[in-house]
């Protein structure tokens, strides 16, 4: 048997000359199973010193005092520092990624439990959170703001007293679709349901928590941060916007990331705080939240309160969908979506379905809650979208009394109909969405399991059979319409062949366990024709890669996997004329055969890819006008977003005597176009399956009536372990993207975006004998229980 | 206060606080990064490490309360180059993503293995069930543990894998 490195040389299913796509076990292993990866906390410099962060015990307080002078005579502390002394630097607020400002340290107000404060750097990570219980804070206690649906209550307290003429807890209104249109049809409609749906507020909870460490040269006036940054680049700009620092002088690293799932894609006051200690000390900074620090104050995800109504024939055509939401943004704006998109990609809960209108009405509003909003891989807010149809497709198909998978198979777009515009503006590119139901169908054996189901029905047993169907928009985006803070969202990415015909491809997108390392070796190799084995990915550090946005919202391989696939190409083509030049021919006489040139109808004249990459760099003249060396760069603006789909059955037991719901099994069929590396596909959905466990059973950050958190420790929030899953049973067809230049569409977050309807609709089919229509999540056993008594907990 | 211990079979003799954890200390002052830190509550078991053959959750052991006795980490399973089959099983199963849980997962597997050599898929989730990972959804995790079981048999009948 061969040894664990030379197997990363091998194709588990590919034994052909070197080629791309397939199962390839990952080049990054190899650190990570001997314990050698590199993160955030494994970060030693000499002189460093620990920094760590006070935070509001309370919701909403006026701050009245603040005194550190107890914390800056502890022995081991060098700096404490308050909101009031950020603020005479001016950099007491800094902007969110959606254009709000928040406090990096309070200065007036607390505005959430767990805000903060005030922070002590100091010689070893434990003085610096002894000093913390030595600083003095006195708090005005105010009312808090808890229940989104009471926000704009007249005699609510007014969260935002910072904005100027600030009266209310408004954020944003926003719309979609066509309001008369839409009205127009419920009017006439045979049928019209409706469901209040609640997607309550959960949190990514990363294994590594956030962190960075800060160091500011001042000889060379030049800040390296290491960070968990899903976008060092986008990081980069924003920290030389707020600090006046050049861009050029800043280097932003992300280094192995422990998992992120959107929460470390905003800004976080802790990282500015970091740089400012380094800054003002010129030592090395290190910061790493806790846990509670993370669930507390860093990016939650969901928190939509929404009411679906949906219109059909009584036939069973849909007809149109019209929902009302509100949306709990906590005390800022901190939604990380593309800026003409505040409610991310909500406007896709028209779902899968040929409709005829829809529209949506959205408010925002402000809470006493930590700011966020868009995370735990949501793809953009889908995530709730899907939620919404996929329930009120089945609240319609228990009104219609029919089968939730013929009523679907009913109002499916056609394949003939791609690319489908929707309703509310969405250009689908492709799909095939009857042939991943039936495939999904086929594996469950759907038709046994509703036989069992009357079975056990007839004894009591209480089983369920959850379907949900979902397409997603992933692979932000257009820069004609998408950007972040006024930064587009194209992706760079450069590829260079050295001249013994190996290559390094510098990414502009940062894994966080997604294997980029490997994926995108497999884009290059397909291309260029080198082993991946024979190709370095570089990602993570602003100094080394171009310029890009990052990863989230399954955009890696939509956009950058784009640009690499292209920049390869562009290789590619420099590579062809160099071997015309070589072989003495015209460049229209060679064929590519991945990795050499050939003559045309003589095989045996051929140059590899590696005799070219010599060439290129080696003695003798090269053809007329070619410079030498092997390299090229591109920046990709993708045309559209990539649209993957899939079809999802979920199976269920529900104890009658405990209310307790349990996963017996999980049919998952996925189309995420062309496949570059299945073993890591796969890996993609399970993850997402789990995280759905998650949300539809146990996960919810809940706030008591004061504000304060009561998910703030892994004992509160409660996270799948391998014993609430089952084996995945995964499936898959192949439609690609017909815009995209290797067909391939982002699959990061369908599993989390499709999993939490199909468990719910489980269980409220569990509960039919009940005269369950919907229940809300978290379907812990109490709510269950509720639900089964008749009268389902109303979620908060 | 001064502390000695075996640390992965070498002896080590470190002054320390008191109050320092067991994690702290093997990543701080031993600079051994493989253990991993993930909650403060021993829910996550990413720092599990042995102590004198059991795996505990370093986040909740004092590094005093290890002195005298003898500690195993990640950085221990590879004996003499060979990758121990649970290492292995985790790469050729894809048992990992972000790599954050990976050490503790397999310094749990490698327990049950000790103990256990052909363990189902039940006595698998069970064995792992005190730790967290946000990336595979376990199935994954359980087929490379099976993997060394399997691979760890072969070696017995016929030498390494």
């Amino acid at each position: 048997m061969t040894t664990t490195e030379e197997r990363l040389t091998e194709f588990v299913d590919n034994d052909q000359k070197p080629v791309g796509y397939g199962r390839m076990l990952r080049k990054e292993d190899p650190r990570f199973i001997r314990g050698l990866g590199h993160y955030c906390d494994d970060i030693q410099l000499p002189g460093m010193l620990h920094m760590a962060i006070l935070r509001s015990p309370v919701a909403h307080a006026r701050i009245v005092r603040v005194d550190t002078s107890a914390a800056e005579a502890h022995p081991k502390v060098k700096a404490v520092v308050t909101g009031a002394t950020l603020a005479e630097k001016g950099l007491a607020w800094m902007p969110t990624l959606s254009n709000d400002v928040q406090a990096v340290l309070a200065t007036d107000k607390v505005r959430f439990q767990g805000q903060e404060v005030a922070f002590v750097v100091a010689e070893d990570r434990y003085s610096a959170r002894d000093a913390l219980e030595l600083i003095e804070v006195e708090y005005d206690i105010l009312a808090p703001v808890v229940d989104a649906r009471r926000a704009l209550d007249p005699d609510m307290p007014v969260i935002r007293d910072d904005l100027e003429g600030k009266t209310d807890n408004h954020c944003f209104d926003w719309e979609t679709g066509d309001e008369a249109a839409t009205n127009a049809v419920f009017e006439s409609a045979d049928v019209v349901v409706s469901q209040d749906i609640v997607y309550p507020r959960v949190h990514p909870a990363p294994m590594e928590t956030c962190g960075c460490v800060a160091d500011y040269e001042r000889v060379a006036g030049k800040l390296t941060l290491w960070t968990t940054s899903q976008a060092p680049h986008a990081h980069r700009t924003v920290y030389a916007l707020v600090s006046g620092l050049p861009e050029h002088k800043i280097r932003v690293i992300s280094p192995d990331i422990g998992g992120g799932f959107g929460n470390k894609v905003p800004i976080y006051p802790g990282y500015v705080c970091a740089i400012v200690a380094s800054l003002v000390l010129g030592k090395p900074v290190k910061w790493m939240e806790d846990r509670s620090e993370n669930l507390t104050s860093t990016g939650f995800a969901r928190d939509y309160i929404m009411r679906g109504e949906i219109a059909a024939t009584k036939e069973g055509k849909i007809l149109a969908i019209r929902t009302n939401v509100l949306a709990d943004h906590g005390a800022f704006n901190g939604t990380a979506a593309p800026m003409k998109y505040p409610a991310g990609f909500f406007g896709v809960f028209t779902g899968s379905y040929d409709l005829e209108a829809a529209y949506c009405k959205m408010t925002a509003v402000y809470t006493n809650k930590a700011p966020g909003g868009v995370a735990y891989a949501c793809s953009f807010r889908i995530t709730e979208a899907v939620y919404l149809v996929e329930r009120i497709v089945d609240c319609l198909a228990y009104q219609l009394e029919m089968d939730p998978v013929e009523l679907r198979l009913k109002n499916f777009i056609k394949p003939e109909q791609f690319p489908y515009t929707t309703k509310t503006g969405w250009i689908y590119d492709s799909g095939e969405y009857e042939t991943a139901m039936r495939l999904a169908l086929e594996m469950a054996g759907y038709d046994e399991l509703r036989a069992e189901q009357m079975e056990k029905r007839a004894r009591g047993e209480l089983m369920g059979i959850g379907v949900a169907f979902f397409t997603e928009a992933v692979g932000a985006g257009p820069r004609k319409n998408m950007d972040i803070l006024g930064l587009g969202m194209a992706d760079g990415c450069e590829l260079r062949i050295h001249p013994t015909g190996k290559a390094v491809v510098r990414l502009s997108v940062m894994s966080q366990g997604q294997g980029h390392e490997t994926t995108f070796a497999q884009i290059v190799a397909e291309e260029i024709g080198i082993p991946p084995a024979d190709i370095q990915v570089v990602n993570g550090d602003t100094d080394q890669t171009p310029f890009g946005l990052g990863t989230y919202g399954s955009r890696s391989t939509p956009v950058s996997g784009a640009a690499a696939a292209l920049v390869a190409r562009k290789v590619r083509d420099k590579a062809q004329i160099i071997a015309s030049g070589m072989l003495e021919v015209s460049v229209t006489d060679l064929e590519w055969q991945k990795g050499s040139f050939n003559v045309k109808g003589d095989p045996s004249k051929s140059v590899t890819i590696q005799d070219i990459a010599m060439k290129a760099h080696g003695a003798g003249d090269l053809p007329e006008g070619v410079e030498g060396g092997l390299e090229a760069q591109i920046c990709y603006n993708p045309e559209n977003l990539t649209y993957p789909f899939g079809a999802y059955i979920c199976v269920v037991d529900v104890d009658p005597g405990t209310a307790e719901v349990k996963v017996r099994r999980f049919v998952a069929v996925d189309d995420c176009g062309t496949r570059i590396n299945p073993m890591i596909i796969e890996g993609q959905i399970h993850g997402g399956l789990t995280d759905g466990v998650g949300m539809a059973l146990m996960e919810m950050i809940a706030f008591d009536e004061d504000g304060n958190c009561l998910g703030a420790s892994l004992m509160d929030y409660l996270i799948p372990t391998a014993l609430e899953v089952p084996d995945w049973e995964t499936g898959h067809t192949v439609t690609p993207s017909p815009h995209h230049p290797i067909g391939a569409k982002g699959v990061g977050e369908s599993a989390t975006v499709g999993s939490p309807p199909a468990i719910v609709n489980a269980v409220v089919d569990a509960l039919k004998p009940f005269g369950v229509r919907h229940a809300d999540m978290p379907l812990t056993p109490s709510r269950v229980w509720d639900a089964m008594q008749g009268h389902p907990t109303p979620s908060v | 206060m001064q502390v000695s211990l075996t640390v992965n079979g070498e002896e080590v003799s470190e002054e320390i606080e008191g109050r320092l954890l067991l994690v702290h200390f093997l990543r701080d002052q031993l600079g051994l990064t493989g253990t991993h830190w993930g909650c403060d509550t021993s829910n996550c078991g990413t720092c599990v490490v042995w102590m004198d053959g059991e795996p505990v959750k370093s986040c909740t052991v004092l590094a005093a309360m290890a002195g005298g006795r003898e500690v195993r980490t990640v950085e221990g399973l590879e004996q003499n180059g060979e990758l121990d089959p649970v290492q292995q099983g985790f790469m050729e199963c894809h048992g990992l993503q972000c790599g954050f849980c990976t050490p503790g997962m397999m310094m749990t597997a490698r327990a049950l293995l000790d103990r256990n050599p052909d363990p189902s898929e039940q006595e698998i989730r069970e064995a792992i069930s005190g730790q967290i990972c946000r990336c595979t959804g376990y199935a994954t995790i359980v087929r490379s543990i099976r993997w060394a079981a399997v691979h760890e048999s072969a070696v017995s009948i016929g030498g390494r894998p």
